[in-house]
């Protein structure tokens, strides 16, 4: 199908864009990559009256290195993200995810912010970002305001971002232990395929091999991604033995209540989450290990 | 209706148009242009039938604006072939290898894999199926495309290898 009509305008700034989102209030929406957004609207599920292009704002694209932290603007693209040395060294949970959004069609024009901001279920690089606990940067006519990654996701394509902010920034948190492993696996149909389920795994281990934080997340199990404290919990102190693993893959399991699709049924979907976890648990302490 | 003046490249050639907002830029290209090589199929990019290169990077033309594309340089199918008559390595090898059988991917196949093989020489297998694997193909079942795309790549690499005796010095 071909989209509604509607008006297409391009801001040269930051500024001037929350201008006009102020304005125009909610019949405005930002398009960056528009690989989320263009498929809306084509199915016609989407019908603003006014596309904000974000594309050619040079202050929202590009990614650096601060102290404790990577800062990615919104606008970068996912390929130039991927292909990035800063976010492979120092983000390396989020490249691992990146590889599975979409494929290199789609990752040359989809961006970072993009897929945060449109909050689909089953998507990597938000799954990445929570088991981070990224920091959204988001601006507006009334000033700046970050938003923690725990309180952003609402519910399927919903986020916490009011109608006039817009997404500026994702800065994801590096830590500063020595040993440190991520892990990220998923299943779905196809590789590059919606994910029917994705687990994204970072840890750190102390000296004697003891864990000494964990962060798990789980996607596509339910309307937001989600992080699995109990799981957490259970691991934190123990040397990461084959019986914690799947210790924690049970607690994952009863710890979601997935929905079926025409893909995958309800039950098919928590024992896959539950092992993607498990896998990603592992894969994170073999690397951890090998720091 | 928002209409908006666009001017780009397409297959070496400045293009000026006025556009609506909504135009994809596959149907810019087909409805527009008139290069109807480059295919339309689910619309909402999922089938990679639509490929282009736009300033080199393959995308779906079909969740692009045309609008969005001001100032790019794009390739469609219609300009991989060295002249009207001719093939391409890339598209000989296709032809030579049957490709294709309903031909409604091949344009989308064609510039996934041109897009490969200008960034990686020599690619794998794994690399050529990660290459394709936004194009959907209902009738070969991928084997002969690969199988050309490789025999593309090889063939292109003989031609670069310097002549016996040229390479002294």
């Amino acid at each position: 199908m071909k989209p509604v009509d509607f008006d297409y305008e391009r801001p040269v700034s930051v500024d001037a864009l929350c201008r006009r989102l102020a304005e125009a209030r909610e019949d405005a929406k930002i398009i960056a990559g528009g690989q989320t957004l263009v498929p809306l609207l084509a199915m016609r599920l989407a019908r603003p009256a006014l596309l904000l292009d974000i594309n050619r704002i040079a202050a929202l694209d590009g990614i650096a290195a601060g102290d404790g932290f990577v800062a990615i603007r919104a606008c970068t693209r996912q390929a130039a993200a991927l292909a990035h040395e800063t976010v492979r060294s120092r983000a390396k949970l989020l490249a691992k995810a990146l590889k599975h959004v979409g494929h290199g069609q789609t990752r040359n024009r989809g961006t970072i912010g993009g897929s945060i901001a449109n909050a689909d279920p089953a998507a990597e690089i938000g799954l990445a970002a929570l088991a981070l606990d990224a920091a959204l940067g988001v601006r507006s006519v009334r000033g700046e305001r970050t938003i923690a990654i725990r309180d952003f996701f609402r519910g399927a394509m919903e986020t916490a971002l009011a109608p006039d902010e817009c997404l500026v920034e994702m800065r994801l948190p590096v830590w500063r232990d020595n040993a440190v492993g991520t892990g990220f696996h998923e299943m779905s149909v196809r590789h590059s395929d919606f994910a029917l389920a994705a687990a994204a795994v970072q840890l750190a281990l102390d000296a004697g091999g003891v864990c000494r934080r964990i962060a798990i997340s789980i996607g596509g199990a339910a309307a937001t991604p989600l992080r699995m404290a109990e799981a957490e919990k259970r691991l934190v102190g123990t040397r990461l033995e084959e019986r914690d693993i799947a210790d924690a893959g049970a607690l994952v399991r009863d710890a979601i209540a997935p929905l079926p699709d025409p893909h995958a049924s309800a039950l098919y979907r928590r024992r896959v989450a539950a092992s993607l976890a498990e896998r990603a648990i592992a894969e994170a302490r073999d690397e951890a290990r090998a720091a | 209706m928002s209409q908006h003046d666009l001017v780009c490249t397409v297959n070496g050639k400045r293009r000026s148009a006025r556009v609506a907002a909504r135009t994809t830029l596959v149907d810019f290209l087909r409805d527009e242009l008139r290069l109807t090589g480059t295919h339309v199929g689910c619309e909402h990019g999922v089938c990679g039938a639509c490929s282009v290169l736009l300033d080199g990077a393959p995308v779906r033309a079909c969740l692009l604006l045309a609008v969005q594309a001001d100032g790019a340089d794009i390739v469609t199918v219609e300009g991989l072939a060295p002249d009207a008559e001719g093939l391409s390595v890339l598209q000989d090898s296709f032809w030579e290898l049957h490709a294709l059988q309903c031909g409604y991917c091949t344009p989308g196949m064609l510039i996934a894999a041109q897009a490969l093989l200008n960034a990686n020489r020599a690619p794998t297998e794994h690399d050529i199926r990660d290459a394709i694997g936004g194009n959907l193909c209902r009738c070969t079942g991928y084997k002969q495309i690969v199988d050309a795309i490789a025999l593309a790549a090889e063939r292109l690499r003989g031609a670069n290898l310097p002549q016996r005796g040229s390479d002294a010095g």
